[in-house]
């Protein structure tokens, strides 16, 4: 693993870009969409601007922290394992902010906070496979076996989730709407949300990338 | 991989076994005791195809939670885990160990399934399904479990982590055996294939990257 540096995380330009941007999202949400149809609290349907790019980059930040594991056991390298490590942290704190927006939306729409709805188990099940996957890399002392082992796990815990998704429906209707005709606003708060989303997680990666690599730097 | 060499670890095991008897001793002990709990809940309250599918299973899930973890951590405890990594190669330790930890569960399930049945007077429809949906959720968790225990050994607090550890790997393979023996229970044949189709997948894909894994998980 190379020298830690002292290069910007992110370009000023972008860091400026994304804050106008999400404050724009924030006040768009609030005042330009207009409330939804078709929902049972038409102004409580916002939350789905926050909560739905939430849900996509906890999945996306699973999906880069497992294909950093596979780099981490086929290139046997440390600096994989650290980039695996921090997008997994993202994508715990992303899968946290999607199911506490997802349960107060709940809570409105279908009377209780938690329904065991398909969907929601699927990103239960991802908070459980974060925090067995942390659990696992706090309790092994050797920096080399961590790496390997939590790789392992991590690659092991991707194969089997296409598994929840066959099964759960099977267990348990979902109460998600298949399709949803959203107003042209709400897809334009939505792309917007995205967008911002995005760059927020790749700025906050590349910040816990270099937070890891320092505190790596510094143990040595 | 040795397949002679998978025989010898699993002859290994089962000698050590039958001479201590102390994982199968402590396992059958909580599995009786908890079918027993269970059964004497149900008893009095009543319960259908579902509810029954769900506790055998929860019985036998939590009995392979006592016993399957120690595969690899009494490897470890006892120092011996060198030697064996010296002596047979890393895929073959996989499948003595998967071969010897399903064995086990199978014991269990041969006490526990038949006082579950008898204790909660739950009828079985279809009995080959039955005794088909019970080995291949066997053969499912044992993959998982065996995989997971290897990685959960070499971790400073083994006994807490595995259950953790395991859970999100083991919860598909649950969930299907669930469904699969409740149609089983209640005479659904085209629910019963459809789960021993998906519990075959699970299976294959689990073992198929256990073994890919294994190697990285097991050597220093």
């Amino acid at each position: 693993m190379g020298r830690v540096g002292t290069r910007a995380i992110l370009p000023i330009w972008l860091q400026v870009f994304v804050g106008v941007e999400m404050t724009a999202v924030i006040v768009a949400a609030f005042l330009y969409v207009p409330p939804a149809d078709g929902f049972a609290s038409p102004e409580c349907a916002r939350i789905m601007i926050f909560h739905v790019p939430c849900a996509i980059i906890a999945v996306v930040a699973y999906i880069v922290s497992t294909v950093y594991a596979v780099l981490c056991l086929t290139r046997d390298e440390m600096a994989s394992d650290v980039k695996s490590a921090a997008s997994a942290s993202l994508g715990f704190l992303f899968t946290a902010l999607a199911t506490v927006t997802g349960m107060i939306f709940a809570r409105v729409e279908w009377g209780t906070a938690w329904n065991w709805d398909p969907r929601e188990t699927s990103i239960l099940m991802l908070v459980i496979i974060y925090a067995a996957y942390f659990a696992l890399r706090g309790a092994i002392p050797n920096a080399a076996n961590r790496a390997r082992i939590s790789a392992a796990y991590n690659i092991l815990a991707c194969l089997v989730m296409p598994f929840v998704m066959f099964v759960l429906p099977r267990i348990s209707p979902g109460l998600h709407p298949s399709e949803v005709s959203l107003s042209p606003e709400y897809r334009e708060a939505l792309v917007g949300a995205m967008l911002g989303y995005v760059i927020i997680y790749v700025w906050m990666l590349r910040l816990a990338v270099r937070v890891r690599e320092a505190s790596l730097a510094r143990r040595r | 991989m040795s397949l002679r060499g998978a025989v010898a670890v699993l002859v290994k095991d089962a000698r050590c076994e039958l001479r201590s008897k102390q994982a199968i001793s402590a396992v059958l002990l909580f599995a009786v005791t908890s079918t027993i709990a269970v059964s004497f809940t149900l008893g009095m309250i009543g319960s259908d195809a579902a509810v029954a599918s769900t506790l055998l299973w929860v019985v036998i899930y939590f009995s392979a939670m006592a016993g399957l973890g120690r595969s690899f951590a009494h490897e470890e405890e006892t120092y011996t885990a060198g030697l064996l990594r010296l002596a047979v190669p890393a895929e073959s330790v996989y499948v003595g160990k998967l071969a010897f930890n399903f064995l086990t569960l199978a014991a269990v399930e041969v006490v526990t399934v038949p006082l579950f049945v008898l204790l909660t007077d739950c009828r079985v429809a279809r009995v080959g399904a039955f005794i088909g949906m019970l080995l291949l959720g066997s053969a499912a968790l044992s993959a998982g479990a065996t995989a997971a225990a290897a990685m959960v050994s070499r971790a400073a607090s083994k006994g807490a982590l595995f259950a953790g550890v395991s859970f999100p790997l083991l919860a598909p393979a649950l969930g299907i055996a669930i469904a699969g023996t409740n149609a089983a229970l209640a005479s659904s044949p085209a629910g019963c294939a459809a789960d021993m189709r998906l519990l075959v997948y699970y299976c294959g894909v689990v073992i198929t990257a256990s073994l890919m894994l294994f190697r990285c998980i097991w050597e220093e």
